[in-house]
């Protein structure tokens, strides 16, 4: 389970001023279920995430996964108990093979063609293709991206969280990749947390949260979330309604 | 050999025994082993320290083994190697020095490799450098390599010196007829107070000639690196220069890669870049579990492949 309270992080501005990214977000998420996070732009849902790996070291507040206090561990040691988060934008690794990057995620040197390959084909890519190419600029960004979602899936987490995992990625593979998400939920064997502006992958969800202005708005099942957030969108913008005069 | 032989002759050419093949070993500036095959006759020379190998053309599939070892702290070895490669044979040459310097004297090898190699002729070139030991003698290495493909021919070259190596001082020079191909993959690591310097020139002048360069090195310590790859066309030819290197602590590194149009034909590119290891790749390889050391590990082993 994971347990959120009070969590904040501040920034210090240019101007000297403090810019409060994330202002007392709770949140609690039970175990093996599948929460999606959703909202505007610039909300905080990536600073979200990337507080509970531990790229972000929060001002307040508190994060317990499993009932162990985090908020103040190393992003290895948070790795090490089972969190675990597909970047936004991935890095690319120069001379490295994508075989490797699943290897050392996989956090087995021998990882076989073999598994390697069943990881790749959950993301949509053609395993023979890609398991031997070097995880670097040859690479588009939605191959990048599918990469970085299979080290996650070769993680096996306790905790999985995924930032936008369908930016970039075509058609094609984003029915795989949902597909893959709604196995993995189904399974029961791992929590996980997506952001997404995504219908079908809120489709999936047990529940939404949805972040603005670095709070929880709103947080519920989906079918009690979804429409609300949709009979929000529309009115909200004054161009929008000029359709309707 | 003894165990402290047997142990660089791994790390230079991967060897645990005596190789198949044509091969020739140099212990100490004495020659320690050779053998020779029906196609590929190795032969000391008369005048000056070194060897002539000559091999016949048409010859496929076989291997050239020619490490060097030296344990023995104060020598300087100088040796002359002649590569005669005949037409359109297809052979892997490993070549490779490895120094062991426990005295306080400076051990050096200054190996100077001419190859000629005719029409249609394939080869593989390795070459390792690599030093150990604690004594505070200097392990120096200063090679130089020549080439010359005729028309057709190929050679791929991998030039590596990844650990130990105090001083080195690398010049290759490379000549390529029409259709001929240079391929030259180098990879440098130096640490603490180590100086390395690498000049290349690639020259391109026949028609259909290629030549590429890619070159990586990771810089640590206080250690310097100087990289001057000099790309030449001629002709209607394509080359290619890359140099990535990763900086690291205190480490300087300059990279100085030139390309020379001589022809309205030449396609010649040049890319350089230097810098640290991105703070993204670190921050990706904690969130796999990995510590900062081992990430930094990693990255660097990935880089140098």
């Amino acid at each position: 389970m994971l347990e959120i309270s009070h969590l904040r992080y501040d920034v210090t501005a240019e101007d000297g001023n403090e810019l409060g990214i994330l202002r007392d977000v709770s949140l609690t998420v039970e175990p093996g279920k599948l929460v999606v996070i959703t909202g505007p732009n610039g909300g905080g849902k990536t600073s979200l995430a990337r507080t509970i790996m531990g790229l972000n070291q929060p001002t307040g507040g508190t994060i317990l996964w499993n009932g162990q206090d985090i908020t103040n561990l190393s992003i290895t040691e948070r790795a090490k108990l089972g969190v675990s988060y597909g970047f936004q934008q991935p890095p690319r690794f120069k001379g490295m093979k994508v075989k490797d990057l699943l290897a050392l995620a996989a956090g087995k040197a021998d990882l076989t063609p073999g598994e390697g390959c069943q990881y790749l084909t959950q993301v949509g890519l053609c395993a023979d293709d890609y398991i031997d190419r070097e995880v670097d600029a040859s690479l588009s960004g939605g191959e990048v991206k599918r990469i970085e979602i299979a080290t996650i899936l070769a993680r096996k987490a306790g905790l999985m969280i995924f930032d936008e995992p369908e930016a970039g990625i075509d058609l094609w593979s984003f029915a795989k990749l949902t597909e893959t998400f709604e196995n993995i939920h189904k399974k029961g064997d791992s929590t996980l947390l997506i952001i997404s502006h995504q219908e079908r992958i809120i489709n999936l969800a047990d529940e939404i949260v949805v972040v603005e202005q670095g709070k929880v708005a709103m947080q519920g099942p989906k079918d009690e979330i979804f429409p609300q957030i949709m009979a929000r969108t529309l009115p909200g913008c004054g161009y929008m309604r000029e359709g309707d005069r | 050999m003894d165990k402290t032989e047997l142990k660089i002759l791994k790390a230079i050419a991967d060897l645990e025994k005596t190789p198949q093949g044509a091969y020739n070993f140099r212990v100490n500036g004495q020659l320690d082993g050779r053998n020779t095959t029906a196609n590929i006759d190795i032969a000391s020379k008369e005048d000056k320290p070194g060897i002539d190998i000559t091999v016949k053309p048409g010859t496929k599939g076989e291997s050239i083994h020619i490490p060097v070892v030296l344990t023995q702290s104060g020598l300087t070895d100088l040796v002359y190697n002649d590569f005669y490669i005949g037409e359109g044979a297809d052979v892997d040459i490993v070549a490779g020095c490895g120094i062991h310097n426990a005295g306080c004297e400076t051990s050096q090898h200054d190996g100077i490799h001419v190859f000629h190699i005719g029409k249609n002729a394939k080869v593989r070139y390795v070459e390792r450098h690599y030093g150990e030991g604690d004594g505070t003698g200097e392990r120096i290495l200063n090679p130089r390599t020549e080439v010359y493909l005729e028309e057709g021919a190929s050679i791929t070259m991998e030039m590596t010196q990844i650990k130990g190596v105090d001083s080195t001082v690398r010049d290759t020079v490379v000549e390529v007829e029409a259709g001929g191909e240079c391929v030259i993959n180098e990879k440098l690591m130096t640490d603490g107070k180590q100086v390395a310097e690498s000049n290349m020139e690639i020259i391109l002048k026949g028609p259909g000639a290629t030549g590429r360069v890619i070159s990586r090195s990771v810089g640590r310590g206080e250690s310097v690196q100087v990289f001057r790859p000099c790309m030449t066309g001629k002709s209607d030819c394509f080359g290619h220069v890359q140099c990535d290197s990763i900086l690291m602590d205190k480490a300087k590194i300059k990279s100085i890669p030139a390309i020379d149009a001589q022809d309205v034909d030449a396609q010649l590119i040049h890319e350089a870049a230097i810098g640290r290891i991105a703070g993204d790749q670190i921050l990706k390889l904690l969130t796999l579990g990995l510590t900062e050391e081992e990430a930094e590990e990693k990255i660097l082993e990935g880089f140098l492949n």
